[in-house]
């Protein structure tokens, strides 16, 4: 937005390429002006943003720092079971108060004067309020009620909880559409949600690549050879890329074992990195269990703007996004099973993490690809980027060779950033 | 002082630990020089057949949480770990040295000896400078195979909870 607040100011200056939604320009990924914008816009704008999981704080007094955006937030259950996400952000000097990732505590108080507040984020306490002796203390026109944290809208599901900065948003069933509340869904799904650990890893990359990577199935069975080596996502494998209306999510589903072998064959062929004569020696990595109400193997949820829901075979997951500049996200992730697991799919779980997170076969190389890219983004010389697979769909698309999904994505994003 | 008492391996002598703790030392210099080397496939004969092996954050260590970042049951999963680094996996190029310090018998008993101690790993990306990559312990349990110390498990604990972009080689 502009200094004077009016809307427009950013599409004069940023001009998209003539040829439209195939070609994507360099700003986008690299302008810390787009950047602040989206935060504002998107971020802090009418959106639902994934904050954690409702059993990483079961009792009352339980609190996780995390993040919206950029800003640091603490999500904390209340007394009376209630669920609440805060600004940690102290009102007083603006101290990052919580430095605890987790922890129970029966109110938040900042360390630096020692403002207390409770676990929904009012003020309780200040100390020496009313000074010492008559003398000094807060004005006596003070008004605590008004002073608490700064909160946010918050909304759960299946598990999930979810907070927004719109008071107006709609509700996060329709913000998904049906499209993609079904898969989600499918892995939120009332079974009790498991923690079983956590990956943090930084990316020298520009966030919204996250959502392309995912929204690109052009890219999975290239890149990633140990997909396609060990079956997991073949060209010719039934799978579909799909979007909901608005263009923003996505969810990237396969079937593994449901193909065509003539189009496998073909896959293969384009593959220039295809290892013939390569099996595991133990295949719990890649080995699916059967447990879910679903025909797909896989699924990739592109939850905008800071989430993703990750199914893969009996691997469980979110990653959150937490932007850091225009060059710069951390992914914040969960790994999950049920509270009903038993010791087989608990083990099988933990051997199909191998394919995920920093470390992951998977999870490493998007990781790698998307700091390729964003250094051919800062330092190149050429300033646009071609999304054309695929040309005569726009969002869902029944093929993995398409960039439809992409573009989808941009026609929204232009809308929200009045980037036309 | 190492108190044997207090280590639960009151049946060594002094002279006799530290003999077994330059052991573990030479053992974790040798398994460096394999993984900054670049020689990966000689890196599973570190371990037994059913060796674990797994990286993991203090963060889920002090929460119970099971996680690995890396997770290897047995020589199988070890293998196909290697392979899947030097065959299948994109990445940037990149030097990796590992340095290991502060060594400890932590306790004997059993056939086994769990130890602990320090690793540091640093990175070097192709025209980079050489950054700190990772910080943090082992925590290993050894036991001797026709004579020569194995790991039954090596959990590597880091402290550097934020890793930069990727993990690729073991540390």
């Amino acid at each position: 937005m502009a200094a004077d607040g009016s809307r427009g100011a950013l599409g004069d200056k940023y001009v998209w390429p003539e040829e439209g939604l195939t070609r994507i320009p360099d700003w986008v990924y690299t302008s810390e002006e787009i950047y602040e914008a989206e935060v504002e816009r998107i971020f802090k704008g009418a959106t639902w943003n994934f904050v954690g999981f409702e059993a990483e704080i079961p009792n009352s007094g339980d609190f996780r720092r995390s993040y919206v955006g950029p800003v640091p937030v603490i999500v904390s259950r209340a007394e009376d079971g209630s669920v609440h996400v805060m600004e940690n952000r102290c009102r007083h000097r603006g101290a990052e108060f919580c430095r605890e990732l987790r922890g129970n505590t029966p109110e938040f108080m900042c360390p630096y004067h020692q403002w207390t507040y409770d676990l929904k984020g009012e003020l309780i306490g200040v100390p020496f309020s009313r000074g010492i002796k008559g003398k000094g203390g807060m004005p006596k026109d003070f008004d605590m009620a008004a002073h608490g944290l700064f909160t946010l809208n918050v909304t759960t599901r299946g598990g999930a909880i979810f907070a927004s900065f719109s008071d107006t948003i709609e509700s996060f069933e329709d913000y998904l559409g049906p499209e993609i509340l079904s898969d989600f869904d499918t892995t939120f799904n009332g079974r009790g949600i498991r923690i079983m650990g956590y990956w943090r890893n930084s990316v020298r990359g520009n966030w919204k690549l996250y959502h392309e990577n995912l929204k690109d199935p052009y890219h999975a069975t290239l890149l990633h050879t140990y997909l396609v080596t060990f079956g997991l996502m073949v060209a010719g494998q039934r799978s579909a890329m799909i979007a909901d209306a608005s263009g923003r999510h996505g969810t990237m589903a396969s079937a593994k074992g449901d193909e065509d072998a003539e189009a496998k064959a073909e896959g293969i062929g384009e593959m220039k990195k295809y290892e013939e004569d390569y099996r595991l020696l133990d295949d719990r990595v890649v080995r699916f269990r059967p447990e879910f109400d679903s025909d797909w193997t896989v699924t990739m949820q592109t939850i905008w703007p800071n989430l993703i829901v990750q199914r893969e075979l009996n691997t469980l997951g979110i990653r959150q996004i937490v932007p850091r500049g225009p060059n710069m996200f951390d992914m914040h992730w969960v790994m999950f099973g049920y509270t009903d697991d038993d010791a087989e799919l608990n083990d099988l779980r933990l051997c199909q993490a191998n394919l995920m997170g920093p470390a992951g076969y998977l999870g490493a190389e998007d990781n790698e690809a998307i700091a390729f890219v964003q250094d051919g983004f800062r330092r190149g010389h050429t300033k646009t980027g071609i999304v054309a697979m695929d040309p005569d769909v726009e969002g869902t698309s029944s093929n993995l060779i398409s960039e439809s999904a992409i573009r989808a994505l941009y026609r929204h994003y232009r809308e929200v950033m009045d980037l036309q | 002082m190492i108190n044997p008492a207090r280590h639960g391996s009151n049946q060594l002598s002094t002279a006799e630990l530290r003999e077994l703790r330059l052991e573990i030392e030479e053992f974790n210099t040798e398994y460096a020089r394999v993984l900054d080397e670049g020689d990966l496939e000689t890196w599973p004969d570190f371990f037994t057949d059913d060796g674990l092996y797994r990286i993991t954050s203090r963060e889920n260590d002090a929460g119970d949480l099971p996680l690995g970042l890396i997770y290897c049951d047995g020589r199988g999963m070890l293998i196909d770990r290697v392979r899947a680094i030097l065959k299948t996996t994109t990445h940037e190029p990149r030097y990796l040295r590992h340095f290991n310090s502060n060594v400890r018998v932590a306790g004997i008993g059993d056939g086994r000896v769990s130890s602990n101690s320090n690793y540091l790993v640093v990175e070097t990306l192709m025209e980079g400078g050489t950054n700190i990559f990772q910080s943090g312990r082992y925590e290993d349990t050894f036991v001797r195979v026709d004579g020569a110390h194995r790991l039954s498990a090596r959990h590597c604990i880091y402290d550097t909870l934020l890793i930069t972009n990727a993990l690729i080689y073991p540390v």
